[in-house]
């Protein structure tokens, strides 16, 4: 009876919080994401929202069968391609201001294939992985089950397919079941297989296997070292020699850079920098990505380990805009996070549940203009998320000072700071346009604010120029001062002590 | 000038003379620690001032030194554990020091150990309050050297301790450097029984009082 009239004065509170509320706040599309960062010292700071979920589209909503354990997105243009694994099927969405619709489902091609069950051969994919899906259209398939690359063109009909490639790089024993695929412009493909752990495989523009980029250094340790001194030859057998990373995800940017994710790495060597679970690698497989945040990008800083989920952030698809901001996808919170080019994490959201703009195991992220997509691989759906003003204003920010308009940037930032005042960034980059017009002492100021010891640093030493310069005169008469005090101590000692003499002296013959 | 005026300006005097003895201590450190205790030449008053501006350089360190140099939370800062963390030790190398080599033919006396533990945090004093005004001044560049200076004093001071050892208790280098580590022994078991004792204090205290309350129920 009681719980019956508590939830009766909750009712009809929030019906008089729904009648009060102007329209805009109440309107349902306004979903609030929990937004956050940090700073300096790791602590998490609530943020205003930087990205708003705005929809939730799952196959119902689209009018086709449910998708099941979908594994990828690409999106190319305003079209949103998803790898519906569970289904064996492509999904060709168009993307537009009003919502998703389906352009076609491809579950098959024609033309010529080596693969045959029994007799026939396969024309259908079995467990594909991934898309990717060139500037004319072409469509890389990984078709995983089927062990086999496909390359179609845009009306399904096969180009070509690569098999697993006859190479000693490969453990023959293995199966070749390719999992992440991106090609550059110039058509070479970027494969991830599974069960092969020495990088990104590189397949020329014909099909044939090169060899492999990007595999991370193996860090020798002293304790390494030490345990195969001191055993035998069989127990040094037994031990895995080196496991370099195994990458879990492919993202290519505009300037043909490849950005690799992976879960695999000890939570102590995230402090170090050393377990780097992104990487943006150039054409000869080397690291470029710049971390000068106070973290490397890494996701979450700090956790609990409570509901379930432990340990740090599993980061599993990258995607990265035109002003290579990039945004990443942790599976084992929900969360997402962006990342400015230099590293510094600008805001993290979402986070798990079942409400809208929270997810159950994202997979997937992709970007349309400013618009992030977000799979989820559990509930089949896709999340979509818009930028808000307090998103907008801090990437105008970061433009205006990629191109030089240091004033500009700072007059982004100053409006971004109204919003947040604990936003590190914005204390930085105005710092910085402050540097720029040789206001060393504000800069400083601003620097000390936020702790950025580097900007810090120089900002001091061009101020410490001025004023040395400035004050010349000054500093030269105290030096001299300085260096005539020891000769004017010894003098007045001196006279004290003739004084003494004398006085002691004359007293003495006194007494005589 | 009266006979008690005369006193008091004479032990000011040597508070002043014991003080500025500590100067000649970090230079002349053989010579020093010899004349410290055998010839009475420094003074409990002037240790315990070492003593407490070691603590007050180690607190201006903190709040003083460019944030550069400098990582400290002042809100997570509590000062009666910072008290603590730098008595403490100083006071059980002291103790633990003493009982040592009070067992092991030292020639020294508590007091004596006690002021060449203090008058050997000379040089900490006197290398740290420079350089944290000196971070004020430096780039992070520049500001590299400054660590240095601070493994000088410490090295400094941890080589006066050693020759402390060797000339208030008369021991040679290796009876002195063994005399350090066993104190550091000591200072372990120490801790070790102190914990000991208040845990059983504790244990007991619940005993009684679990007592009380068994015997309040039961006879009312």
């Amino acid at each position: 009876m009681k719980l019956k009239r508590k939830f009766a004065a909750a009712l009809l509170a929030v019906a008089t919080i729904v009648a009060v509320c102007p329209a805009g706040v109440a309107n349902a599309t306004e979903v609030n994401s929990y937004t956050y960062n940090y700073d300096y010292w790791g602590l998490e700071y609530e943020s205003p929202d930087a990205y708003r979920p705005v929809s939730y589209t799952d196959g119902a909503a689209l009018g086709i069968t449910a998708l099941k354990a979908p594994k990828s997105m690409f999106t190319r243009d305003n079209s949103l391609y998803i790898v519906d694994s569970g289904n064996n099927r492509i999904l060709e969405l168009l993307v537009e201001d009003t919502g998703l619709s389906v352009v076609r489902e491809i579950t098959g091609f024609t033309g010529e294939t080596k693969v045959l069950n029994g007799e026939e051969p396969v024309l259908t994919f079995n467990a594909p992985q991934d898309i990717y899906v060139a500037e004319n259209g072409d469509m890389y398939i990984t078709d995983q089950a089927n062990y086999r690359i496909l390359h179609l063109d845009k009306d399904c009909n096969l180009i070509k397919e690569m098999l697993k490639p006859d190479s000693p790089l490969l453990d023959p024993e293995n199966p070749f079941e390719p999992n992440k695929i991106v090609v550059d412009r110039s058509g070479r493909m970027f494969v991830l297989a599974k069960n092969v752990n020495k990088g990104v495989m590189q397949f020329e523009e014909e099909g044939n296997f090169v060899g492999f980029i990007g595999a991370s250094e193996v860090v020798f340790s002293m304790a390494d070292m030490i345990k195969k001194t001191f055993s035998t030859k069989a127990q040094r057998d037994q031990m895995i020699d080196f496991v370099p990373t195994e990458y879990n995800n492919l993202y290519i940017d505009n300037k043909s850079f490849i950005y690799c994710t992976t879960e695999v790495f000890e939570e102590a060597d995230l402090d170090a920098g050393t377990a780097k679970p992104i990487r943006r690698l150039n054409s000869l497989g080397g690291d470029i990505l710049i971390r000068n945040g106070e973290m490397p990008p890494c996701g979450d800083w700090q956790w609990g380990d409570a509901a379930g989920m432990s340990g740090a952030s599993r980061i599993v698809d990258i995607t990265a805009m035109d002003d290579e901001t990039y945004y990443v996808v942790d599976r084992v919170r929900g969360r997402l996070f962006g990342y400015d080019e230099q590293g510094h994490l600008l805001y993290a959201f979402g986070g798990p549940g079942n409400q809208l703009g929270y997810f159950t195991y994202p997979i997937a992220i992709e970007h349309v203009g400013t618009d992030l997509y977000v799979l989820d691989t559990v509930t089949g759906g896709i999340t979509r998320f818009a930028r808000t003003e307090f998103g907008d204003l801090i990437h105008s920010a970061l433009d205006e000072y990629d191109v030089g308009n240091y004033e500009g940037s700072a007059e982004y930032w100053e409006e971004v700071l109204a919003m947040n005042g604990n936003y590190e960034l914005a204390y930085i980059g105005i710092g910085r346009s402050y540097l720029r017009q040789q206001d060393y002492k504000t800069a400083m100021e601003y620097f000390e604010v936020m702790r950025d010891d580097d900007n810090y640093s120089r900002a001091w030493k061009y101020y410490r120029k001025d004023w040395i310069e400035n004050n010349l005169g000054y500093v030269i008469i105290v030096l001299v001062v300085l260096g005539f005090i020891p000769v004017i101590v010894k003098k007045i000692k001196k006279i004290r002590w003739e004084a003494k003499e004398q006085y002691e002296y004359e007293s003495e013959s006194k007494n005589k | 000038m009266n006979l008690k005026a005369k006193i008091n300006k004479s032990a000011w005097t040597r508070y002043k003379e014991s003080l500025k003895y500590a100067l000649y201590i970090m230079t002349h450190p053989f010579d020093g620690f010899w004349d410290l205790t055998h010839e009475k030449r420094g003074s409990m008053a002037a240790a315990n001032t070492l003593l407490i501006l070691t603590f007050l350089t180690n607190l201006w360190a903190m709040r003083f030194t460019n944030f550069m140099f400098n990582d400290v939370r002042w809100e997570r800062v509590n000062i009666w554990s910072q008290v603590a963390g730098i008595l403490a030790p100083l006071l059980l190398y002291v103790v633990a020091n003493w009982c040592l080599t009070t067992l092991f033919d030292g020639k020294g006396r508590m007091k004596d150990v006690y002021m060449g533990m203090c008058y050997s945090l000379t040089p900490y004093i006197l290398i740290t309050n420079p350089i944290t005004i000196i971070s004020n001044f430096v780039t992070m560049e520049e500001g590299a050297f400054l660590a240095y200076f601070d493994y000088l004093a410490l090295g400094w001071a941890f080589c006066l301790i050693l020759i402390s050892v060797m000339q208030i208790h008369d021991y040679s280098l290796g009876k002195a450097i063994m005399a350090i580590l066993f104190s550091a022994v000591g200072m372990m078991i120490i801790v070790f029984l102190v914990m000991l004792f208040f845990s059983l204090v504790s244990d007991a205290i619940a005993f009684f009082i679990s007592i009380g309350k068994e015997i309040l129920l039961r006879v009312y």
